[in-house]
């Protein structure tokens, strides 16, 4: 008997005899010889609740996770502090083990959840329409493509390189799929190159991708680039950091006609990237297009106030291959964490959070900059993370940081070939200024000592 | 009630206007935005210590929010009594029987929990240095491995982050496939009885769907399926066994008739808590495999995700599998296996979302399947099929078996699907009321209508972790609950009544929707 | 919700459409048996004026909680007015589904397709063989 059934030799007989079968393989007569597996399958035998906590801590104990070292590692996901209530709250079982709301009656917990999330996130955004979650980042990103395809009947995409690269190479996979072309404008100055944009889009364009901020943490000025996306027709997706959105005046304010983005940073944990949950919001025009779940609120037959799955024939259950999307499982329970993470922050603990971020980060920026052999990328305005020049090989920097416990940021090169030398670094409130002082002297110790080969030899030759 | 079942029949509540509102009914919904009170707060920030620079400084004034964002205002206290509340009008698998057909809502371990939690995991940057997250990439590795020897089939990627998305996945790959060969395949073809998220994937494959019939053993319609498969067919999308519970013999012939017309073999997994060290859809001769973590191997529901959909796929296929894929590299330095994430796919599709996939998700289901070893999960099938056809059996007799007959008179396997048409006809109730009064009794209702082919159908998918007693009682009360109906079938038509809201009115929620808190 | 009825003076189509044809102007909308099977209508997106319709197409949809449907053109044509009022009340083609359920006014291409729709006698034996 496996650890999870109760069935012993007694209730089988039992129940074999109810069902008039001598025995269990009966039950799988009908599979064909050609397809039944004639051997066990080669796994190993089952351990015991211990054994396999030993095995599962043996590999956690093979990683350098954020409380080991003080890390600067951002890209997307953030080391933000997440309150114990948030654990307890989604490790509820009422929270943990359901499935999706399908009968409203005895679902009302997590529909008035999703409700309040969907709120949540319109009020960062300031967008009038917000699902209940989808995937994560990038998928989302992707999601919104097929949105603005179906809205604008068009078939180009125009994706910012201050894009997220996932996102980027996600729109890229995907629009293999919808059919579309993708093509991408660059940067100046750290943010998007308007002319360059502006020459960009024409009467095909369905969409133009940015990011808020960008993936060099720059702000991006949204306004201008939403004029020269509607004044061709096109969408302006705007792909947000919902951190940043405490300070930044929101897209929804700045003519985006749909926002997502990464939701991890709002009250779920790093988990090696996931799960977590990507957000989705839009104009009102575009309630019908909506990818994912929805919850609306209505009333029952005597007048109570409920919540209900709404705009259902959009979703695959219904409508099938017209769908809006193909989503069934989201990432319900992480949504949960989210808006219980936006509970606590509240409305001053959000905008405090935010106001702290930019001070902070423009102390860091300005203390790593002065570092010999380290200047700013861009000087574009940043919020939570910006993007560095090593004058070293930024492996070697990365490496002798890890060695003394200090996460030194991500390395831009892997996405950003022109970028070779950058090294994007990121806070967050658990960066503190003394974390960052004893960084920076880190920092430049690294990279006097990993200086490029070429000038060290120009040094030995010299003296 | 039956011996042994104390705990699983609750008396349902009498029908409404007899009695007054229980608790839950009386306690009105607020949401935690109208128990905002101006200054309350829960969360304390570190203090300032560096400059306190005025943002306009830093940011130009008019890239700043100017209003904040009208989020609750409300001390900790009340967030968590707010979410405790709100949880318990939520019925879950952790209290009862929960039978949805097609989900397999299976015992969620709190070992699983425990490991997800170690720091190591948890709190492990995905961006982290591979040679620092050597302990995740192993995981990982090992997982893909035990997939392999689950499926049949030599390749696994882990990104797809639900089943729907391995299923994008798989028809995307089924397109790179087609296209490397220099070939453009126009059709994708799936089974009447396909779950929504098949044919919602095809479209946004970009592919045209075409719908293949079921015969009247419940399988699919073969000569249906030799002439509509051609050259211009990209993939057949399939489950064994199918949305019915009924696992279809032709299997081999049917992937043969694909095969020959050079096409794909796609294999819906949700289903695969049927076959688990019996049968593999690798042997059966499907090229991709979609598994749901969140179904068989044992994920929480969450109330709607997180899930994972990893994908198995077969050596032609393998190629064009999303990029990074964890590998194992030899013995570096004799100093043991180095994994790595490997970029280098030419061939790759490229990527369907961030980082490397729903890790934590991938923590769970690997305790569960260390747990469980190939014996356990061998097992696991053969309970999750004595389950489903014990209540069959149960459910054929009596009342049940008049009023709700199963729709396809054959060995199932984990589900079944019965039809509430003779009710409708003979009581004037609907498979909705069966389903609602059901609620009273206390538990959640099989999926309703689906498969669209049966009328009024019921899906029942006990799973292997219920006891025969829970069985038993669930039966026993369909029986009570079709008695009611031949007495009084209004009791049916107006339940639930037992549950903090009573049935909502959807129409209004769709006519005018409101979907988020007025401001 | 209306009783049922099939008016006389109607021409209808199999997809349960019926079509009043007039002069240079042909008004289409979906039978009572259409409206009943699909429940209450929550949503109707009228197609746009100046748009064509052919005979046996589906030109738009209508939905209800749980389902959708195709509404399909007895007649070919260009659409020259919608009915506007079915935005805030779509509950209007449950309630009067031949009168303000009404759904669009089309200019008809080729009048003597009428011919090929049946008439309310033929319509209901369709219904009750189905």
């Amino acid at each position: 008997m496996s650890r999870y059934t109760s069935a012993t030799d007694a209730d089988r007989e039992r129940m074999l005899a109810a069902v008039g079968v001598g025995s269990i393989d009966e039950l799988f007569a009908e599979i064909p010889d050609g397809v039944r597996l004639r051997r066990e399958l080669e796994l190993e035998p089952g351990l015991t609740e211990s054994e396999v906590f030993e095995r599962l801590s043996a590999l956690a104990a093979k990683n350098v996770h954020a409380d080991a070292e003080v890390s600067f590692l951002g890209a997307g996901m953030y080391d933000h502090y997440v309150p114990a209530i948030v654990d307890a709250i989604v490790s509820r079982s009422e929270f943990l083990t359901p499935y999706t709301p399908y009968q409203p009656e005895i679902s009302q917990g997590g529909l008035q959840a999703m409700f309040e999330f969907q709120t949540a996130i319109s009020e960062l955004t300031a967008l009038p329409v917000a699902n209940a979650a989808l995937y994560e980042g990038p998928s989302s990103v992707a999601s919104a493509a097929y949105l603005a395809i179906a809205a604008t009947k068009r078939g180009k995409l125009i994706a910012s390189r201050g894009l997220h690269p996932h996102s980027r190479e996600a729109l890229r996979t995907y629009s293999a799929g919808y059919g579309s072309e993708l093509s991408d404008v660059g940067l100046s100055d750290g943010g998007t190159d308007a002319g360059a944009l502006e020459e960009s889009i024409d009467e095909q364009t369905a969409a133009v991708f940015v990011q808020y901020p960008n993936f060099l943490g720059a702000v991006e000025d949204l306004e201008p680039l939403a004029e020269l996306a509607h004044a061709k027709g096109a969408l302006l997706i705007c792909a947000c950091d919902p951190i940043a959105l405490s300070v930044l005046r929101p897209p929804g304010e700045c003519g985006a006609d749909v926002a997502v983005g990464e939701g991890q940073p709002l009250g779920n944990r790093l988990d090696y990237g996931g799960p977590s949950f990507g957000f989705f919001a839009a104009t009102e025009e575009h309630i019908r297009r909506m990818p994912g779940r929805i919850a609306g609120e209505t009333t029952d037959g005597d007048g109570r106030r409920g919540f209900v799955l709404t705009l259902q024939t959009r979703e695959q259950h219904i409508r099938r291959e017209k769908a809006t999307h193909n989503i069934c499982t989201a990432q319900a329970l992480n949504a949960l964490a989210g808006v219980v993470y936006l509970s606590w922050l509240g409305k001053q603990g959000f905008a405090e959070l935010g106001e702290l971020l930019v001070r902070r980060t423009a102390y860091a920026r300005e203390a790593l900059a002065k570092i010999e052999g380290v200047e700013v990328l861009h000087e574009a305005p940043v919020v939570r993370e910006f993007a560095l020049r090593l004058e070293a090989p930024v492996a070697e920097v990365l490496e002798r940081c890890a060695e003394e416990g200090f996460g030194a940021g991500y390395p831009l090169g892997r996405d950003y070939p022109e970028h070779e030398d950058g090294l994007l670094v990121a806070l967050t409130e658990r960066r503190s200024r003394e974390d960052i002082d004893r960084f920076a002297e880190l920092l430049g110790r690294a990279v006097a000592a990993a200086e490029p080969r070429v000038r060290r030899v120009e040094q030995e030759v010299a003296t | 009630m039956s011996e042994g079942a104390p705990n699983t029949l609750i008396e349902p509540r009498p029908p409404h206007g007899e009695t007054s509102e229980t608790p839950a009914q009386r306690d009105r919904a607020v949401t935690i935005f109208e128990r905002s009170v101006e200054g309350r707060r829960a969360a304390q920030l570190p203090e300032a210590d560096v400059p306190q620079r005025p943002l306009q400084e830093l940011i130009p004034q008019r890239l700043l929010r100017q209003r904040p964002a009208e989020l609750p205002e409300v001390s900790e206290p009340e967030i968590v009594r707010h979410y405790n509340r709100i949880s318990r009008r939520n019925f879950d698998l952790d209290t009862g029987f929960y039978p949805l057909g097609s989900c397999t809502m299976k015992h969620n371990p709190r070992l699983n929990e425990r490991v997800a939690a170690l720091p190591g995991h948890a709190r492990l940057h995905p961006a982290q240095d591979p040679q620092r997250a050597q302990g995740a990439l192993e995981l990982m590795w090992l997982l893909q491995q035990a997939l392999v020897e689950i499926c049949g089939l030599p390749h696994v990627s882990l990104q797809p982050s639900a089943g729907s998305h391995g299923e994008l996945a798989g028809l995307l790959l089924t397109r790179a496939y087609h296209g490397d060969r220099g070939e453009e395949r126009t059709k994708v073809l799936t089974a009447d009885t396909a779950h929504g998220t098949n044919p919602a994937s095809v479209t946004m494959a970009g592919y045209e769907l075409v719908k293949v019939a079921t015969n009247e053993r419940g399988g699919v319609h073969l000569d249906e399926l030799r002439s509509k498969a051609d050259e211009q067919t990209a993939c057949l999308m399939l489950t064994n066994p199918n949305t019915l519970g009924l696992f279809d013999e032709n299997i081999a012939e049917i992937a043969e008739i694909l095969h020959s017309v050079g096409a794909t073999l796609y294999y819906d997994g949700a289903n695969l808590n049927a076959i688990m060290g019996r049968s593999r859809p690798g042997d059966m001769g499907f090229d991709i495999v979609h598994v749901n973590l969140h179904k068989s191997f044992s994920q929480p529901h969450g109330g709607g995700g997180p899930g994972a959909g990893p994908i198995a796929v077969s050596d032609r296929i393998e190629p064009f599998l999303p990029r990074p894929q964890v590998v194992r590299r030899g013995d570096g330095n004799g100093a043991g296996p180095v994994f790595e994430l490997d970029y280098e796919r030419p061939k790759s599709i490229g990527r369907l979302r961030g980082f490397q996939g729903n890790f934590g998700v991938f923590v769970r289901s690997y305790a569960y399947i260390l747990s469980l070893g190939g014996d356990g999960l061998t097992e696991a099938s053969e309970t999750a099929v004595l389950n489903a056809n014990y209540l069959l059996a149960r459910l054929s007799q009596g009342r049940t078996g008049k009023y709700l007959p199963v729709a396809f008179d054959r060995r199932c396997m984990h589900e079944f699907v019965l039809s509430g048409a003779p009710a409708k006809r003979e009581l004037g109730v609907k498979t909705l009321d069966v389903a609602k009064r059901l609620l009273d009794y206390g538990f959640h209702p099989p999926t309703v209508y689906f498969p669209l082919l049966v009328d009024e159908a019921l899906m029942v998918e006990p799973t292997e972790t219920e006891t025969r007693e829970t069985l038993d009682a669930f039966a026993e009360a369909l029986d009570h609950i079709l008695a009611e109906a031949e007495e009084n079938p209004e009791i049916l038509r107006d339940a639930p009544y037992s549950t903090p809201v009573r049935r909502l009115d959807e129409v209004a929620a769709n006519r005018k929707p409101v979907i988020r808190q007025a401001r | 919700m209306a009783a049922e009825s099939y008016p006389e003076n109607l021409r209808y189509h199999p997809e349960h459409d019926w079509a009043r044809v007039e002069s240079e102007q042909a008004t289409f909308g979906i039978t009572w048996y259409a409206q009943d099977a699909l429940g209450e209508v929550v949503f109707f997106e009228p197609p746009e004026v100046g748009a064509s319709v052919t005979k046996d197409q589906p030109y738009t949809e209508v939905e209800s909680v749980k389902a959708v449907s195709d509404v399909f053109a007895p007649l070919s044509g260009e659409v020259t007015e919608v009915n506007e009022s079915l935005a805030g009340s779509p509950e209007k083609i449950n309630q009067d589904p031949y009168g303000e359920g009404w759904l669009v006014k089309v200019n008809p291409s080729d009048p003597s397709e009428a011919d090929q729709l049946m008439d309310a006698a033929a319509y209901k034996e369709l219904l009750e063989n189905a």
